[in-house]
């Protein structure tokens, strides 16, 4: 991607807002970034198209999938950089507690980088960061490493 | 194709989720434990601008959907449920401009949980582009009267 190209030019990492703002998926689902004290967190404020369940309600299960696959993207780009995006080769989602028809916040971590691939750990959750509403592991294959 | 055909009318209402209609899948045939969907490709789907690749969480919702009414099809009553997990393996990108079907079987019901496999392709299904297998918890109203069950 051009904007990933510009930052591996200039020896910095990449803007996570600007890489959510180039994925049509992530603008369609209204994500944003937010970096606090160098740490990167994905917002995903609740939207009506989010819903799996209108009667509980709840957030569908694969919008909670596809938001902790881009937090683990997005912070495999911040921290190691590189000129495309990370393929997924296989995640494993465990859904803990009822996404709530309310914002949703996702933190990644790189649980061991190798030279293809990463293996990575997200989590998800609303109000209260220590009850996680569903969680990722996931590898990850670095396409230009 | 159900023997029951409320059980149908049940899942085919569950394919009517906001956020499946938002990504503009659709349902093709459903009932007896299997469910077969069809998303068509669209610009606000791709997840990778320089290859237009679908997001891999379009892929994982439509699993997720599939293999969830796959099981409310195999339900002999109607009741709530939720996916307790999902793991996908993703085996090739897939093909931008072309439809993307999807196939899952409800394996096994027990008490507390449904069991469910899925399948994502294009062209065939001899060249999947995702795997998944998932476990569904039933959520039943006789939950408090059979403890341990």
């Amino acid at each position: 991607m051009e904007l990933l190209k510009h930052a591996a030019y200039e020896k910095r990492a990449p803007d996570p807002a600007a890489l959510l703002a180039a994925i049509p998926f992530c603008r369609h689902m209204g994500l944003s970034a937010e970096v606090t004290n160098g740490e990167l967190t994905l917002l995903m404020p609740f939207a009506p198209i989010l819903i799996g369940n209108p009667v509980l309600p709840a957030l569908h299960g694969g919008a909670i999938g596809a938001f902790l696959e881009t937090a683990s993207i997005a912070q495999v780009i911040w921290e190691l950089g590189g000129t495309a995006l990370p393929k997924p080769i296989d995640i494993t989602i465990d859904y803990l507690r009822t996404g709530r028809v309310i914002d949703s916040r996702a933190k990644a971590r790189i649980a061991k980088r190798g030279r293809r691939v990463v293996n990575v750990h997200a989590e998800l959750w609303q109000e209260d960061a220590t009850k996680p509403v569903a969680s990722l592991r996931g590898h990850f294959l670095l396409t230009n490493a | 194709m159900s023997k029951d055909p409320a059980n149908t009318f049940a899942a085919a209402r569950l394919g009517g989720t906001a956020f499946i209609m938002s990504l503009g899948g659709e349902i093709l045939e459903l009932g007896g434990g299997k469910s077969r969907t069809r998303l068509p490709y669209a610009p606000h789907l791709v997840g990778d601008p320089d290859t237009g690749v679908v997001h891999g969480g379009v892929i994982t919702a439509m699993l997720d959907q599939t293999c969830g009414i796959a099981v409310a099809s195999a339900l002999k009553e109607i009741m709530p449920f939720a996916t307790l997990d999902l793991r996908i393996d993703y085996m090739k990108p897939a093909t931008p401009h072309a439809d993307i079907f999807v196939e899952a079987e409800c394996l096994k019901v027990t008490h507390e949980v449904a069991f469910t496999r899925g399948i994502a392709y294009q062209t065939s299904r001899d060249e999947p582009i995702a795997l998944s297998t998932g476990a569904f918890m039933l959520i039943r109203g006789d939950r408090d009267a059979k403890p341990g069950a």
